[in-house]
C-alpha cells in the first residue's frame, strides 16, 4: 500500500466517523435518488427575482419541521423533552392570526403572540424543575390542554386572514430572491449557533444532559438551564406556528401542526443528539429534518399517497433507535462469530456501588 | 464441625482490565453467622455476585449441601436456597407486606389468588420474628428496617438454607440493629447459614461467629472471631503488614501553619456522619483515614456541602455560613475531587478541555463564556503542568486512562485557583506514575498556601502526605492524630481498628 | 391481629380513586341540576354507549401504564383495526365475526411486537410505541386514503340494536363489550399472578427481577393486552360509526391516557386500580355531556378541562411521591443497591 493510499484511508476513515457523515450520507442519498428519478429535480430557476425548484421548495416546506426541532435539540440535550410542541404551533398561529383580524397590527399581533410562547415554554420548565415531573409527563399537559386553548383562540373556526396582511410574506413571501420562512430559518439557526457555541450556554446544557450529578458537583444551577431550554423550544415552535398559518393564510387550531412534535424527535435523533441527553448537534439536527423533508417529498413525486410517509417514518425510528440501543447492539455482536464481545457494564464501579453508600 | 452448607473453591473472575476474584475459596456452615470482610477492590461483592448468580465464575466448584451446582441467576440461586438481603431492599414498595412476602408463589384457589391465606400466613410468619404489622399496608409505608426483616421473611419462607445480608446496617438506628441482630441470631439457632456484610467493626465482633477476609481479590484467610483481634483483621483488610512499611522517605513537610479556613464544630448529618469537629488551616494537609464505610466520603460531601449539614455550624474563614448546596462550597473557594470519577465527576460525553473548564465556567454562568483564547491558554498550561496524556484538548475524556482522567478532575479545580481542595482517593485505580506525579502536586499545593482534605485507602500515602490524621472510624471521628515523628503506621493501624486509644 | 371491628381503613393509595368518585358525583350532579333531562339514567347509560371504546382503551392503557410503560400507539391502531373491519366485510365480503376475530389477533400480535422490542432492546416504551403509532396510522393509509364505510349485516345488528334494561334504560352492545372487558381486567389485575406480575413490575423491575418473576413474559404481555384492548376499542368504534378511516381517533391515545392519571393511577407506575380508569373515563364522558347539554359552551372547553385535571392529579401524586420518599428513606441520594444488570 502505499503511503498516499494510506493517508487518504485514514482520512476517509476520520471522516465516516464524524458525527454528521451518516446523516449527510443519507441526505445526499435521497437527493441522488430523486434526481435520478425526477428529471430537473436539482434544477434552481429564476422567475420574477425569486428562486424556484425542488430544492427550494424542500426548505420552504420544510423550514418548520426545522425551527421546531432545533427547539427539541436544546430540551433533549439537557435529557428532557418536549412533547408540547404541536400545540404550541397550533396556539401561536392562531393568536397571530386572530390578532390580525382583529384588526391589531403584525407587530403587535407577533409581539403578543411571541409573549404567549414564552409563557407556555416557562410553564413547561417550571414543571420539570420546580415539581420535578418527568419531562414526558410534564409537557403531556399542555399537549393534551394546548389544542384546547388554540381552539379557544379561535373560537373553534377557522380563522381566515387577508391575504394583503403582510403576515402572509412569512411563510410564503420572498426576500432578496429567496422564501422567508427559509431566511428566518437561517437567521434562526445562526442565533441558536452563536447562543450555543459562542457563550457558554452549549457546554453547560451539554453538561447537565450528559451527567447531572456531576454538573450539580461543579456547581452549576441546572434549574435555570432547563427552563431557558423549554423556553426557548415553545418559542422556535411559536415561529413555526408563524410559518405554518401564514402560508395557507389559515390558524387551525386542530391541525396545525399535529404530529410535528414526532417528526422534530425524530430530526434530533437522526442528527446524532441522543435522547438521553448530552451531546448536540444543531447543523445534525438540521439535516435530520431536511432528511424528513426529502422523504416527504420523494415519496410524493413518486406519486405514493403522501401521508404513508409515516410507515417509512416508522422504519426509520425503529432502524435508528435499535441502531443506538446498546442492547440491540449486544445482541447482534454477540450473534456475529468473532464479533467483539461487548464488555460487561463495568463492574468495577459496579462493584463499588455495593460497597460504598453515600 | 458438621458438613459446610456451601463451599466454594479456586472461584476466579475476570473482567476487563480487573481480576476481581482470583481462586478465593469460601465456606458457609450452617447455624453459623459468618462475615465477608474486606476494602474496596477485595472482591466481597463479586464474590457474593457469583454465589447468587448475577455473575459465572471463570473458574472454580461451589457445592452446595454436598452437591456440585452451578447457579445461573438470582432466581436459580432463590430456587436453590440462597436468598440475599440487600442495604437498599429488593422488594416493591407499592405492594401490600403480606403480598412482597408471597408474590411470585401466591397460593391459589380455584384458579384466583387466595388472599385470606396469604393475609393469614404472612401474618403468621411475622409473628414467629416477633413483628406485629398490617400486612396489608403498603410496604413502602414501613420503615427500611422493617422492610429488611420482611425480605428476610420473605428469604426464609422460600425455604433459604444459606441466607446473605449485603451491608443490611447501613442506614439503621442502634434500635433497629439490635432487632435485626435478634432475628439473625434465631435464624442461626435454627440452622440457617447467615453470611453477614457490614463496614461496622463492632457489628462484626458483636453477632457474627466466623470472619473470612479477602483483599485484591485474594482470600486471606478464615478464622474464628474470637481469635481474631480488631488490629489482626484490620492489618488483614488493609494489607498493611508492618514491615512492609518501608520508612517514610520524608515526613510530611513542616509547615508554617497559615489562617484557618475552615472549621466543623459539631456538624454531621443523620445517617451519614455523626457531628464532628475539624479545623483545616492555609497550607495543611489533612488526612482521614479509616476504612471502607468509615465515613470518609460522608465527611468530605458534606463539607463540600453535597449533602448540608442537618447539626452543629461549618465556618468558612470566620464567617458562619451553611453549606447547603456545592455552589455555596464553591463560592466560598472549596473544590472537590470526588471518588467515582466516572459517576460523579466527568462528563464523558465532553472533550478534555471542556471537561477541564466546567468549573470556572458554571462560576461564570452561562452568559460570560470564557474568551476563546483565554481558555485555550488555561488548559494548555494545565495539560502541560500535570502532564495530562494524550495533551490534545480535543479528545474525549472517555479515551483517557484513569489516572488521566483524575488528572483532569484536579486541573478543572486547580484553574478555579480553590483554597481548600478536597481530594476523595485521588489515586485509587491509577497507575504508579500517575499517582505519584499526583502526590507531588499535593504536596505543591500545600506549599503553595492551599488547605488540602486528603482521603486514601492506603495508610503509607495518608502518613507521607498529611501533617495531621483524622481518623474515622463506624460513622465516627475518633481521634485526630498529629503527623510528627511519633505517629507510626502502627499506631494510626490501632486507632482504625480500635478507636481512640 | 386485626383489628375486626374496625371499620375498613381508607388507605392512602385508594383515596386518589375516591377523589375522582367524588368528582364524577360532583359533576354528575352539577349536571343533573343545571340542565333538565340531565339526571336520568338514559343519559348515565349513555355515558357507556358514547365513551365505550374510550374505556377498552383506557383499560389497555391502565395495564401497560401500571407496569410502569406507557403505549402511544392505541389511537392509531384503533383507526386501523376500523379501517381493518371495514375492508374485511365490505371489500373483501367476509363475515363479520370473523374479521372481527382476525383484527383482535392482529392487534394483540402488534402489541407483543413492541412488547418485545421494547423488553429485549431496552428501548423506551415511548419511542417503541411511537413508531408503532407512526406505523400503524400509515398502514391504515396505505390501505385507503378515504373512509371505508362498513356495510355488513352482523355491524348493522350489533350497531344499532339496543339492549333494554329494566327501568326502560336502553344500551348498546358496545356498552356491554366495554363492561365485560372492564370485569375481566379487575378479576385479571387482582385475582391472577399476572395481574400482580404487572403492579411488582410498576413498583421496581429491578425488585422484580431480584424476586424472580416472569418479567420479560409480563412486559410483553402487557403491551399485547394493550394491542388487544386497541383492537377491541376499533372494533367498538366501528359498531359506533360504522365506517374506517385513516383520520378516526387521532389523539385518543392522549384522552386514554388521561381517564387513566385522572382515575388515580400513577404515571411512574406501580400504583392504581381499573375502577379508577373507568371512573376517569366517565369524568370525561360527563364533561363532554354537559358541554354538549350547554350548546353555547363549545367542544375545546372539552381538552382544557382534560389538561387542567391532568395537571391537578399529576401535581397531586408528584406531592404525595415527595412526602412518601422523604419519610421512608433517610438518605436519598444512596445510590442503588447492586443491579445485577440482566444483560450482561
Amino acid at each position: 500500500m502505499n503511503p498516499v493510499n494510506a493517508v487518504s484511508r485514514a482520512n476517509l476513515a476520520r471522516l465516516t466517523r464524524h458525527r454528521l457523515f451518516w446523516p449527510v450520507a443519507v441526505l445526499v442519498l435521497l437527493l441522488v435518488v430523486n434526481a435520478v428519478v425526477t428529471p430537473g429535480f436539482l434544477a434552481i430557476r429564476v422567475r420574477d427575482g425569486h428562486l424556484y425548484g425542488s430544492l427550494i421548495d424542500i426548505l420552504r416546506f420544510g423550514a418548520p419541521l426545522i425551527m421546531v426541532s432545533l427547539g427539541m435539540t436544546m430540551v433533549i440535550a439537557t435529557g428532557g423533552i418536549d412533547l408540547s410542541v404541536g400545540s404550541v404551533v397550533a396556539i401561536s398561529g392562531a393568536m397571530a392570526c386572530y390578532l390580525i383580524s382583529e384588526g391589531q397590527g403584525l407587530a403587535v399581533a407577533l409581539a403578543l403572540s411571541f409573549g404567549l410562547c414564552l409563557v407556555l415554554g416557562l410553564w413547561n420548565g417550571l414543571l420539570v424543575t420546580r415539581l420535578s415531573i418527568q419531562p414526558i409527563i410534564a409537557t403531556l399537559i399542555l399537549m393534551v390542554g394546548g389544542r384546547g386553548i388554540a381552539q379557544l383562540i379561535t373560537g373553534g373556526q377557522i380563522i381566515t386572514i387577508d391575504r394583503d396582511s403582510g403576515y402572509r410574506e412569512i411563510g410564503g413571501g420572498h426576500l432578496a430572491g429567496l422564501p422567508v420562512a427559509v431566511l428566518i430559518v437561517l437567521a434562526s439557526v445562526a442565533a441558536a449557533a452563536v447562543l450555543a457555541r459562542r457563550t457558554a450556554l452549549g457546554l453547560l446544557l451539554e453538561s447537565v444532559g450528559g451527567n447531572a450529578e456531576a454538573s450539580r458537583l461543579v456547581g452549576i444551577r441546572a434549574s435555570g438551564l432547563i427552563v431557558l431550554g423549554y423556553v426557548f423550544c415553545a418559542v422556535c415552535a411559536g415561529v413555526a406556528g408563524w410559518m405554518i398559518s401564514s402560508d395557507v393564510s389559515a390558524a387551525d387550531g386542530n391541525n396545525a401542526g399535529l404530529w410535528i412534535e414526532l417528526d422534530a424527535i425524530l430530526a434530533v435523533v437522526l442528527g446524532g443528539t441522543a435522547l438521553t441527553g448530552g451531546r448536540f448537534s444543531i447543523a445534525g439536527t438540521v439535516v435530520g429534518a431536511l432528511i424528513i423533508q426529502t422523504l416527504n417529498t420523494t415519496i410524493y413525486t413518486a406519486g405514493i399517497p403522501p401521508r404513508t410517509t409515516l410507515v417509512f417514518e416508522a422504519a426509520v425510528v425503529t432502524f435508528v433507535c435499535l441502531l443506538q440501543s446498546p442492547a440491540f447492539r449486544a445482541k447482534v455482536g454477540r450473534r456475529r462469530p468473532g464479533g467483539p464481545v461487548p464488555p460487561p457494564t463495568d463492574p468495577p464501579s459496579a462493584d463499588k456501588k455495593v460497597e460504598v453508600p453515600a | 464441625m458438621t458438613e459446610p452448607v456451601l463451599e466454594v473453591t479456586g472461584i476466579s473472575k475476570q473482567f476487563p482490565g480487573v481480576r476481581a476474584l482470583d481462586g478465593v475459596a469460601f465456606r458457609l456452615f450452617p447455624g453459623e453467622i459468618h462475615a465477608l470482610m474486606g476494602e474496596n477492590g477485595a472482591g466481597k461483592s463479586t464474590l457474593i455476585k457469583v454465589l447468587t448468580g448475577v455473575y459465572q465464575a471463570d473458574e472454580g466448584r461451589m457445592t452446595l449441601d454436598g452437591a456440585e451446582r452451578r447457579v445461573h441467576d438470582p432466581p436459580h440461586a432463590q430456587r436453590l436456597g440462597i436468598s440475599t438481603v440487600y442495604q437498599e431492599v429488593n422488594l416493591c414498595p407499592n405492594l401490600s407486606v403480606a403480598e412482597n412476602i408471597f408474590i411470585g408463589r401466591e397460593p391459589r384457589k380455584f384458579g384466583r389468588i387466595d388472599w385470606a391465606r396469604i393475609r393469614r400466613r404472612s401474618a403468621e410468619l411475622l409473628a414467629r420474628l416477633d413483628l406485629d404489622l398490617d400486612v396489608t399496608a403498603p410496604l413502602g409505608a414501613q420503615s427500611l428496617a422493617v422492610q429488611q426483616l420482611i425480605a428476610i421473611v420473605r428469604a426464609i419462607d422460600l425455604d433459604a438454607k444459606v441466607l446473605i445480608l449485603d451491608e443490611p446496617t447501613s442506614s439503621l438506628d442502634r434500635g433497629e440493629v439490635e432487632r435485626l441482630f435478634g432475628v439473625m441470631r434465631r435464624l442461626r439457632d435454627d440452622g440457617v447459614a447467615i453470611l453477614f456484610v457490614s463496614h461496622f467493626l463492632e457489628q462484626i465482633y458483636e453477632v457474627c461467629d466466623r470472619v473470612t477476609v479477602l483483599r485484591n481479590g485474594r482470600l486471606v484467610g478464615e478464622y474464628p472471631i474470637g481469635e481474631l483481634g480488631r488490629f489482626d483483621l484490620v492489618s488483614r483488610m488493609t494489607g498493611q503488614e508492618l514491615h512492609d512499611l518501608e520508612q517514610l522517605e520524608e515526613a510530611a513537610p513542616a509547615i508554617t501553619r497559615g489562617r484557618r479556613l475552615l472549621a466543623l464544630e459539631g456538624a454531621g448529618r443523620t445517617g451519614a456522619i455523626t457531628p464532628v469537629d475539624l479545623e483545616i488551616h492555609e497550607g495543611e494537609v489533612v488526612g482521614l483515614a479509616g476504612l471502607l464505610g468509615s465515613g470518609r466520603s460522608e465527611l468530605a460531601r458534606l463539607v463540600f456541602g453535597a449533602e448540608a449539614a442537618d447539626t452543629g455550624r461549618v465556618r468558612v474563614g470566620e464567617e458562619t455560613v451553611a453549606l447547603r448546596t456545592p455552589r455555596a462550597a464553591i463560592d466560598r473557594g472549596i473544590a472537590f475531587c470526588p471518588e467515582d470519577r466516572k459517576a460523579d465527576g466527568l462528563v464523558m460525553d465532553l472533550t478534555v478541555a471542556e471537561n477541564i473548564v466546567l468549573a470556572l465556567q458554571a462560576a461564570r454562568g452561562w452568559t460570560r463564556p470564557l474568551p476563546p483564547r483565554r481558555r485555550d491558554e488555561l488548559v494548555g498550561e494545565y495539560i502541560r503542568k500535570l502532564r495530562i496524556q494524550p495533551p490534545s484538548p480535543g479528545t474525549p475524556v472517555r479515551n483517557l486512562s484513569g489516572g488521566n482522567q483524575q488528572k483532569v478532575l484536579l486541573a478543572r479545580w486547580l484553574i478555579t485557583r480553590p483554597r481548600l481542595l478536597i481530594l476523595d482517593e485521588p489515586t485509587r485505580g491509577i497507575d504508579v506514575g500517575a499517582k505519584t506525579e499526583i502526590q507531588k502536586l499535593v504536596v505543591a499545593l500545600a506549599g503553595d498556601g492551599i488547605g488540602v482534605l486528603f482521603i486514601s485507602a492506603e495508610l503509607e500515602e495518608v502518613l507521607r502526605l498529611s501533617h495531621k490524621v483524622e481518623v474515622l472510624r463506624d460513622r465516627t471521628l475518633v481521634a485526630e492524630l498529629a503527623n510528627d515523628g511519633s505517629l507510626t503506621p502502627e499506631r494510626l493501624l490501632g486507632t482504625i481498628a480500635n478507636g481512640a486509644s | 391481629m386485626t383489628t375486626a371491628l374496625a371499620l375498613p381503613a381508607v388507605h392512602r393509595r385508594h383515596v386518589p380513586v375516591l377523589v375522582t368518585f367524588g368528582l364524577f358525583v360532583l359533576a354528575f350532579a352539577t349536571g343533573a341540576l343545571r340542565y333538565e333531562n340531565f339526571g336520568t339514567a338514559q343519559v348515565f347509560a349513555d355515558l357507556f354507549i358514547d365513551n365505550a371504546f374510550l374505556l377498552v382503551v383506557a383499560i389497555g392503557m391502565t395495564f401497560v401504564i401500571l407496569s410502569g410503560g406507557i403505549d402511544l400507539s392505541v389511537g392509531s391502531v384503533v383507526a386501523l383495526s376500523g379501517m381493518l373491519c371495514a375492508v374485511g366485510t365490505s371489500r373483501l365480503g367476509l363475515p363479520g365475526p370473523l374479521v372481527i376475530l382476525v383484527v383482535l389477533l392482529v392487534g394483540t400480535l402488534f402489541g407483543a411486537a413492541m412488547g418485545y422490542v421494547i423488553h429485549v432492546f431496552e428501548i423506551q416504551p415511548f419511542i417503541a410505541t411511537l413508531a408503532g403509532m407512526f406505523l400503524a396510522r400509515g398502514l391504515c393509509f396505505t390501505i385507503s386514503e378515504k373512509q371505508i364505510s362498513i356495510e355488513n349485516g352482523f355491524f348493522d345488528t350489533v350497531a344499532l340494536n339496543r339492549v333494554a334494561l329494566p327501568g326502560g334504560v336502553r344500551v348498546s352492545a358496545g356498552a356491554i363489550i366495554a363492561l365485560v372487558t372492564f370485569a375481566a381486567a379487575v378479576y385479571v389485575l387482582h385475582w391472577t399472578r399476572t395481574g400482580r406480575n404487572v403492579y411488582a413490575i410498576g413498583g421496581g423491575e429491578q425488585s422484580a427481577l431480584f424476586m424472580g418473576l416472569p418479567v420479560a413474559r409480563t412486559k410483553i404481555q402487557v403491551y399485547a393486552i394493550s394491542g388487544f384492548c386497541s383492537a377491541l376499542g376499533g372494533v367498538l368504534f366501528a359498531f359506533y360509526t360504522l365506517s374506517g378511516d385513516g383520520l378516526h381517533a387521532v389523539g385518543m391515545e392522549l384522552d386514554a391516557i388521561a381517564a387513566v392519571v385522572i382515575g388515580g393511577t400513577m404515571l411512574t407506575g406501580g400504583s392504581g386500580y381499573v375502577v379508577g380508569t373507568l371512573l376517569g373515563v366517565l369524568v370525561l364522558g360527563v364533561i363532554k355531556t354537559m358541554l354538549t347539554f350547554e350548546g353555547t359552551l363549545s367542544s375545546w372547553w372539552t381538552r382544557i378541562a382534560i389538561s387542567v385535571l391532568l395537571f391537578a392529579f399529576i401535581a397531586l401524586q408528584r406531592l404525595v411521591g415527595i412526602r412518601r420518599r422523604a419519610r421512608s428513606s433517610p438518605s436519598a441520594s444512596s445510590p442503588a443497591p447492586a443491579s445485577p444488570s440482566p444483560t450482561s
